[in-house]
């Protein structure tokens, strides 16, 4: 038992850090924003230098053949630097899934382009009203009924959704099943489409931890400077006390996150398993909550100018919202394991407590 | 990183538990806030010391084993899974005993932790006084220092277990000329002595689980000094820290509590209002993440690394945790949930208004959750002081 993260993984998370604040300064994400597509190539192909893309491609298909232990800090990163990319859907979940179905051509054949860049792969999974980046993407994973689609951008047409978030790009997306796009059927399906969707969850509370800390960090930045009847506004208890309150939910988010990283690892795709849908709808419910709780302080805190476009804590905040929605909410989450933990008749599996081995 | 247990870790469980299931009394203990119940509670200290349990990451020659905070975590949850009393001793087991490890002497140590582990000195804590509550550094009772005694001056209060504890440890002004946390002194002294009188307070359950201490020129030997004259503010911060932290407060007592509140939920969900649900489903996650954050704690304590300022967000959030707990029991419990425990109807509802009360305590004791959340704001987030 060691839960915390060794030398190796903090250093990773440090250069991404130190790329993503240099690629996504406010004045880039403004730019990309204010761009047709929102999205930017160099970036991507950075992301995939950096092993970012490929980082759950396993090494035989060209990728870095790590884990969610490995991706879960970095995951964070991208919340904390605005990035809109589609990591979470191409590298957290198309990449594991497609590795599942590697014995399929189709499949394995994607894998290295997705660790190299090449491939920007999305998913349309029911849980979402909406797939996101399906205009960038060279192909997507669809679902339709018990099946999942594996589908060529050429074959879809699309109808932009424009959203609150500035960055965020989500479309309707209109497609044909085919024989030739099935990739998988039945309850092998069903159960990758449940893998798909715990780590489309798992990987969206790790980039609203992200957007959290950024947020709270915006806010003390503001409140230091900002001043009223003759002091900076940080010296206020009301103001101490807000922020203060929502770092205590931060800090009781992350290690739920943390541990929801290990379960996805140590779950294989094909498995149900009770274990990774409580902790990952724990994770996503935490991570939600303090990230929203952060944004509506930190606009408090702001005041008026923080109702603005004009300063940068609306890129922020509008992610916290939109990473909400996206892989079930705070609520649909908390219910969630609230269905798993008082409906049925086995005690509520407990970290520790239960005594046994996760 | 690493989540699963070794095969010495769950030995240890095994170890522990099968103690615990031969040891536990059978019938709960009459509340230690009690004379009888006080006693009967040093006794089960006793039995736990005579299987080498009192205090299990204490070194051997104190009565423990050697155990690393892992362990300390994992007895802890056979411990409250095992429905085992409540330590009567936790001023002493866990606040002063882990900062005489770090602050005493050699004598000292072995003086007052074998003891202290056996359950023959019962402690009690003195810090608050009439005018220094959250403002401790407007600490006002003195000890003069005459030859190799100080006289000791003035009063404490909320001094919890003092109605019949054995020992109390506080910090007195040994230098009368001066200010807010400098000159103060970490004192040790026995509470049945001439000079000291003490007087129990009721609290809300009508129990004397503290007490108001008075001194009147009484004479403590300059021996019973834990650390340096004028260190007591940095000693005492750092018994804060650990009554805020990990050792008081193990999340192993809360999971029981949100396991308790789950069996709850499930035998009165019929009658549950249906916003009681989501009130259970957040106390059961917020004890697990509560666990997971001690766990990440404990890890990088073994790894080397320290705690400061991070103990406040823990306070905050188990203290809010318990009394949402509480409450969230009472509302499944419905119109059961005003009854005392001996009440004919009333089954094991007193325990959930009892618990109720001490959780109503949690946000004021160990430091005020605004006391805490200033410490967040200005050492944490780097927000200004004025």
């Amino acid at each position: 038992m060691h839960f915390d993260f060794d030398q190796d993984r903090l250093l990773f998370r440090d250069s991404v850090r130190a790329l993503l604040s240099d690629e996504c300064t406010p004045e880039a994400l403004r730019t990309l924003a204010a761009s047709e597509s929102g999205r930017s190539p160099a970036l991507w192909a950075k992301l995939a230098d950096m092993g970012l893309l490929g980082l759950r491609v396993a090494e035989a298909h060209g990728g870095m053949g790590l884990s969610e232990v490995d991706f879960v800090l970095p995951l964070e990163e991208t919340g904390r630097a605005g990035l809109a990319e589609p990591v979470v859907e191409t590298a957290a979940i198309a990449a594991p899934l497609l590795g599942t179905l590697e014995s399929d051509a189709r499949a394995a054949q994607m894998l290295p382009d997705i660790a190299a860049g090449k491939a920007t792969v999305t998913v349309g999974h029911p849980a979402n009203a909406f797939v996101s980046d399906a205009h960038v993407a060279t192909s997507l994973l669809l679902a339709q009924q018990d099946e999942i689609h594996l589908v060529p951008a050429r074959r879809i047409t699309i109808e932009h959704e424009p959203a609150i978030d500035p960055l965020r790009r989500l479309f309707t997306v209109e497609w044909s099943p085919g024989s030739d796009t099935l990739l998988a059927s039945g309850p092998h399906a069903r159960a990758l489409l449940a893998a798909a969707f715990d780590r489309g969850a798992f990987a969206t509370a790790a980039q609203q931890l992200g957007v959290a800390e950024k947020l709270v960090e915006t806010a003390v930045a503001y409140a230091c400077t900002r001043q009223q009847f003759g002091q900076a506004i940080g010296a206020f208890q009301a103001i101490k006390h807000m922020l203060a309150s929502v770092a205590v939910r931060i800090e009781f988010a992350r290690p739920v996150v943390h541990r929801a990283a290990c379960v996805v690892a140590a779950t294989a795709d094909g498995e149900a398993s009770l274990e990774r849908a409580v902790t990952v709808s724990h994770a996503k419910a935490a991570a939600s909550e303090a990230a929203t709780m952060a944004a509506k302080a930190a606009l408090q805190v702001h005041g008026a100018i923080g109702y603005t476009w004009e300063v940068d804590l609306h890129l922020w905040m509008k992610r916290a919202w939109s990473l909400d929605l996206a892989w079930g909410s705070a609520a649909y989450h908390r219910a969630r394991v609230a269905d798993l933990i008082l409906d049925g008749d086995a005690p509520a599996p407990s970290f520790g407590f239960s005594g046994r081995n996760p | 990183m690493e989540i699963t247990y070794t095969p010495e870790q769950q030995a240890f469980r095994a170890e522990a538990r099968a103690w615990l299931e031969t040891h536990v009394p059978r019938e709960p203990l009459r509340s230690m806030d009690t004379a009888a119940g006080f006693e009967e509670h040093r006794r089960w200290e006793r039995t736990l010391n005579d299987g080498r349990w009192a205090m299990v990451p204490w070194p051997v020659e104190y009565g423990g084993r050697g155990a690393n905070l892992i362990e300390w975590l994992i007895f802890e949850e056979e411990y409250w899974r095992a429905g085992a009393p409540g330590r009567v001793n936790q001023n002493g087991i866990f606040l002063l005993g882990p900062t005489l490890m770090e602050h005493g002497t050699p004598e000292q140590k072995a003086r007052f932790l074998p003891r202290m582990a056996a359950g023959d000195d019962i402690w009690a804590q003195g810090w608050s006084e009439p005018n220094a509550g959250s403002d401790m550094a407007a600490i006002r009772a003195t000890a003069r220092r005459e030859g190799d005694h100080y006289v000791l001056n003035g009063q404490k209060t909320w001094c919890s277990r003092a109605a019949f504890g054995d020992w109390l440890f506080g910090i007195f002004r040994t230098d009368p000329n001066s200010q807010r946390h400098i000159g103060l002194t970490f004192i040790l002294l026995p509470l049945r002595s001439e000079g000291v009188h003490v007087r129990p307070i009721a609290q809300l359950d009508g129990e004397t689980g503290f007490a108001e201490v008075f001194f009147e020129d009484a004479h403590v030997p300059v021996a019973n000094r834990l650390g340096e004259e004028g260190d007591g503010w940095k000693i005492a911060m750092a018994t804060a820290g650990f009554e805020r932290g990990l050792m008081l407060r193990s999340p192993a007592r809360f999971q029981s509590t949100a396991h308790k509140l789950v069996r709850l939920y499930k035998n009165n969900r019929n009658a549950a209002d249906p916003g009681v649900r989501d009130a259970v489903v957040r106390g059961w996650m917020e004890a697990e993440a509560y666990c997971l954050n001690t766990y990440r704690t404990a890890s990088r304590l073994i790894a080397g690394g320290s705690i400061g300022a991070e103990a406040s967000l823990n306070k905050i959030f188990w203290s809010e945790m318990d009394l949402n707990m509480h409450e969230a029991g009472l509302t499944l419990l419905g119109p059961r949930a005003e009854l005392m425990e001996n009440a004919p109807a009333a089954g094991d509802v007193g325990n959930w208004l009892d618990g109720f009360l001490f959780a109503l305590a949690g946000p004021i004791y160990a430091g005020t959750n605004e006391i805490q959340r200033n410490v967040i704001a200005e050492r944490l987030l780097g927000l200004p002081r004025k």
